[in-house]
Order: structure tokens, then sequence, then C-alpha cells
């Protein structure tokens, strides 16, 4: 019988995937900043376990643009992990990596939505690597894809997975600063034996 | 004009025209339209998965697609649709990602549309259009009085099936 249960969480349980979040999150700040050449803070990240219904007001709205990635885990833990931003932040960020100022909105070109998957894939990478050296478990990533679209359209697929385990859904909002605040969302999805296997590892 | 009334994931709702019916942003869930013309009235499910056997935990009626649009079926006719009459539209089911794993390999998106359809075939309620799969979101709007059925998609316009 696993120990996880989303519908009751404990409070211990929380606090880890909290600070299991805080440490990822941090580390993906940093990759950024390598990335983009620039300073990036990083404000300490929320924790958040919604209901479905409230996932779409989460993000400013089900028809919010974002631009999510996706991409699968293999290894000790097996799952999914998501990284998502508003479209607007989504082409500051390529705009910033690219040596060009975006012009905030609109359709991306292919080169800037190629760019886009490589910052997907350098946060992506900078939060598993934090949580495989943390829990000293073996965590391989697939390679990430990348969607621009409504955000429920697009939490429909972690909303998804999460609803086979329970009726919650859970989601690590960080805030980042350059020269402007961008909102970015982490939504780590390991299937509930990795979960017991995640935690255990850390001793609960 | 009558009230757009929203539903949420894994939710539905019913309603009598002149009143709406939207839920915003489908992806691969599955919103399933359903309509008796002779009363009007109409109901919408936004189901997230396709089987409530299937599932440990699967006390959330609206959720799945199974049980979902068996619920719809006994709420619209609490209401006074017959289900003699009851015609359906189907929208959804995308792959939001061309990410698949090993041992899922028809994508939830797909899934969900054949347990839709399934279900329906069931209960003899008959499907007069669909908009489901590839990989984008779509926003919907069922109007009971006439049974259209819009679907907004990002950078795609507007379709009214």
């Amino acid at each position: 019988m696993t120990k996880m249960n989303f519908d009751n969480v404990s409070q211990e349980y929380f606090d880890v995937l909290k600070e299991l979040g805080n440490i990822g999150a941090g580390n993906a700040t940093t990759a950024l900043a390598q990335m983009l050449q620039c300073k990036v803070d990083m404000k300490v990240p929320q924790v958040r376990l919604l209901d479905f219904s409230q996932v779409g007001e989460a993000m400013g709205g089900e028809e919010q643009i974002m631009a999510g990635v996706y991409l699968l885990v293999e290894g000790d833990i097996s799952g999914s992990m998501m990284f998502l931003c508003e479209e607007k932040v989504a082409h500051h960020l390529v705009g910033k990596l690219m040596g060009v100022e975006g012009n905030g909105t609109g359709a991306f070109t292919e080169i800037e939505l190629s760019a886009l998957k490589e910052i997907g894939n350098i946060i992506t990478g900078a939060y598993l690597n934090s949580l495989s050296s943390l829990t000293k478990m073996k965590i391989i990533p697939s390679v990430p894809d990348l969607s621009i679209d409504m955000a429920a359209a697009i939490l429909s697929v972690p909303a998804i997975e999460f609803g086979a385990m329970g009726d919650k859904l859970l989601l690590i909002q960080t805030q980042f600063t350059d020269e402007i605040n961008l909102d970015g969302f982490f939504i780590l999805m390991p299937d509930l034996d990795s979960y017991d296997r995640l935690l255990g590892s850390l001793g609960l | 004009m009558g009230e757009l009334i929203k539903v949420g994931m894994a939710d539905l709702k019913v309603c009598i025209s002149p009143d709406s019916i939207t839920t915003l942003g489908l992806g691969s869930c599955v919103g399933i339209a359903i309509r008796d013309p002779i009363t009007k009235v109409g109901g919408l499910a936004h189901i997230m998965l396709p089987d409530s056997t299937q599932i440990r935990n699967s006390t959330n009626i609206p959720k799945f697609a199974d049980t979902g649009i068996a619920e719809l079926v006994r709420q619209m006719s609490l209401k006074g649709a017959s289900p003699y009459r009851m015609v359906a539209k189907i929208a959804g089911g995308a792959q939001m990602f061309a990410v698949t794993g090993k041992n899922n390999l028809v994508t939830v998106g797909d899934r969900n549309v054949e347990a839709t359809k399934k279900k329906l075939r069931e209960l003899h309620i008959p499907i007069l259009a669909e908009d489901t799969g590839l990989n984008y979101g779509r926003t919907v709007v069922f109007f009971p009085e006439n049974g259209d059925f819009l679907i907004k998609a990002v950078g795609k316009g507007e379709v009214i099936i």
C-alpha cells in the first residue's frame, strides 16, 4: 500500500515536497542565468495542492496562452515533468537567449520555438539533476516536447496524470526576476510508487 | 440571451435553452454535449479519464467517461429530457505533447474519445458531429436551442459543428 494520498497530504510530506521544489527551482534558476548570461533571482517557490477546478485560475485564466514543456522521466523513478510559463515570459526568455528584443506577442517562429524547447530542456534538466543528487536516485529525462496553447489544455496533461491518483494537482510556482518578474511553474508527476521511493530515499 | 454556464475540469452541468454551456481549454480531456431537441434541455460534461473501473479512487463521477456520461443523461432526464431523443456532439481528446511512454502507446486523448463513443453507443445516443484528436486545445460553447457546438482554438479561429 502506497503512503502517498493526494487528497490528504500530511504536513511533513508537504514540507519535503516543498523543499524538493525549492532546491529544484533554485538549480533551474542558476542554469537559466548561465544560459542567458545575466543575473536571475528567484523568490521562495510556492507549493500548492490544487483542485482541478482551481487549475485554470492559478494560471491567470483557463484561456491564458502558455508555453509548456513536457517530458517523461525514467530510471529509479518513473513519471513525467512539466515546466510552463506565460506566452509573454516565453517571448522574453527567447529574446534574451537569441540576443534580440522580442516583440512579446504573437506566434513564435520556427527558430524561436527551437530556442524555447532548449530553454525548457535546460530548466527541467537542472531541476531533475538536483532531485537526482539529493535523493541519490537515477533519473533519466526523455527529450521534451513543447506546446503553446491555452493553460487549461496544457494542464489537462498533468491533471489527467494526477487524476488517476486523486482529485488534486501539486503545483510549484517560482518567480524568477531578471529585469522583469517571470512566473514559472513546475509540475512533477512521479507515479505513486515513485513518490514512495522518492520520499523513502529521504528517510520518510 | 440566456445565461452562459461554465463547466470546469471533471465537471458537468445541465441547462435549458436559452441558456448555453461552455468549458474552456479542453486538452486531452473530452467535452460531451448532449441535447434533447424537443425540450431543448442540454448538458455538457468535461471528462478527464476513460474508465472509472480502472482506477482505485473513482468516487469523482464527472471525471470519467463512463460514469460522467451516465450521470449527465440522468441529470438531463430529471430536467425533462428524454433519453430516446438525445443526440450528442463531442470535442477534445487532443495529444498536447508528442511524448509517449512505453506502457501507454495509445494516448489518453484517444482513449478518452474511444471510451466516450463506447458509452454513447451503449446508451443509444447518436453522435451527430465531432472535432477530436490532433494536438491543440479547444474551448467549446454548446447551445441547446439549436444544437450548435462552437469550437475555438488558438490561432485557428472558430468553427460550429
